[in-house]
């Protein structure tokens, strides 16, 4: 049986949080069934006011593979961190 | 209608059918925990029979206050005897395949969200807390027992078949929601509940329509087996439930957590 239901990704947005963050996964034969579920698996102590489900399949990723050519070209560009000026006191936190 | 009966009688006796009722019902459905087709099913259910024995929490603990013996509520629960015991059979019904047991939530759920949404305007303030805290859980049940109910029914071959021999299992159990006695009388001349028979259309409409969605036949019967809330008789089940539920508090009186 669970064989013939798809995979949900889950995505929660917490009492305090602004965006949704995903939980976890689960199964359910359709996206009513799978928020119900969420519910039941993912908020029993009160963890959220939100739900998100996205079939799994319908999620495209990056592949662990291309590690190298996606994110190592990066390491060496500390310019690109915003650390190199000075912040005038009056602007505060930022 | 028989004698009148005096109120806080009638009261006990009220409070002893919602809880026990939830009790029984709640107890059942965590026979599952372990053993659901499907890790979030387990869950679910497990969920529902957690909310179901909260709400026996409250219910039989304001029994207990109204019974003035200085009993709790765990003392109602593990301490009477199957005869004691006022929950309609419908929920002590085995629990069967998985469709059954969803079909006996679904029939019961109906009938739970409807008196729910009637106690909450109850005259007394304590029976209209517990049924507005009680209300959000049973809306959530229901919508979920209704949605499998439709799932199986209107699903396979193999799911219609086993949905349909489930309804009309447990179909004749489902009139004992709607008696009325002299109980009822009372507690709907003290304004603290409805009565039961005035459910039953709003409950044939939307069972009726869930029903049909999920492709499923209404048994063209009114016959209704009754006995439990009344306490005249229980099936032979609830004794075996009983005995499971109870044995630890009963051969360890003193036990704590």
């Amino acid at each position: 049986m669970i064989h013939e239901w798809p995979l949900w990704e889950i995505f929660i947005r917490g009492q305090h949080g602004l965006s949704h963050r995903h939980v976890g996964s689960l199964h359910a034969p359709d996206a009513e069934m799978a928020i119900k579920n969420a519910r039941d698996v993912y908020t029993r102590r009160n963890e959220g006011v939100s739900i998100w489900v996205v079939e799994a399949n319908n999620i495209a990723a990056s592949s662990p593979g291309d590690k190298g050519p996606l994110y190592e070209p990066s390491e060496s560009k500390v310019y690109r961190h915003p650390t190199f000026f000075d912040i005038p006191d009056d602007v505060g936190a930022m | 209608m028989t004698a009148p009966i005096a109120n806080d009688a009638a009261l006990l006796q009220f409070l002893l059918r919602m809880g026990d009722n939830t009790l029984i019902l709640g107890h059942r459905v965590s026979e599952w925990c372990g053993h659901a087709p499907v890790l979030e099913e387990d869950i679910a259910l497990a969920n529902t029979a957690l909310d179901l024995i909260g709400q026996t929490q409250m219910w039989l603990g304001l029994a207990a206050e109204v019974q003035g013996e200085g009993k709790t509520g765990d003392d109602l629960a593990f301490r009477r005897d199957v005869w004691d015991f006022r929950n309609v059979l419908l929920v002590e019904m085995p629990n069967g395949d998985f469709g059954q047991t969803l079909m006996r939530q679904f029939l019961f759920d109906a009938w739970h969200s409807i008196m729910l949404g009637r106690l909450q305007s109850s005259s007394n303030a304590r029976v209209a807390a517990i049924a507005e805290k009680a209300g959000k859980e049973v809306t959530y049940h229901l919508e979920r027992s209704g949605d499998t109910v439709v799932g199986l029914g209107d699903g396979t071959e193999e799911s219609h078949g086993r949905m349909q021999t489930a309804l009309d299992y447990l179909w004749p159990y489902v009139g004992e929601m709607f008696a009325s006695d002299a109980v009822d009388a009372a507690m709907f001349d003290a304004d603290i509940a409805p009565d039961p028979a005035s459910l039953h259309s709003e409950y044939d409409q939307l069972t009726g329509r869930i029903l049909t969605e999920a492709t499923l036949t209404v048994p063209d019967t009114r016959f209704a087996h009754k006995g439990g809330r009344d306490g005249r008789m229980h099936t032979e089940h609830l004794g075996h439930l009983l005995s499971q539920m109870q044995w630890l508090p009963r051969a360890y009186p003193d036990a704590v957590w």
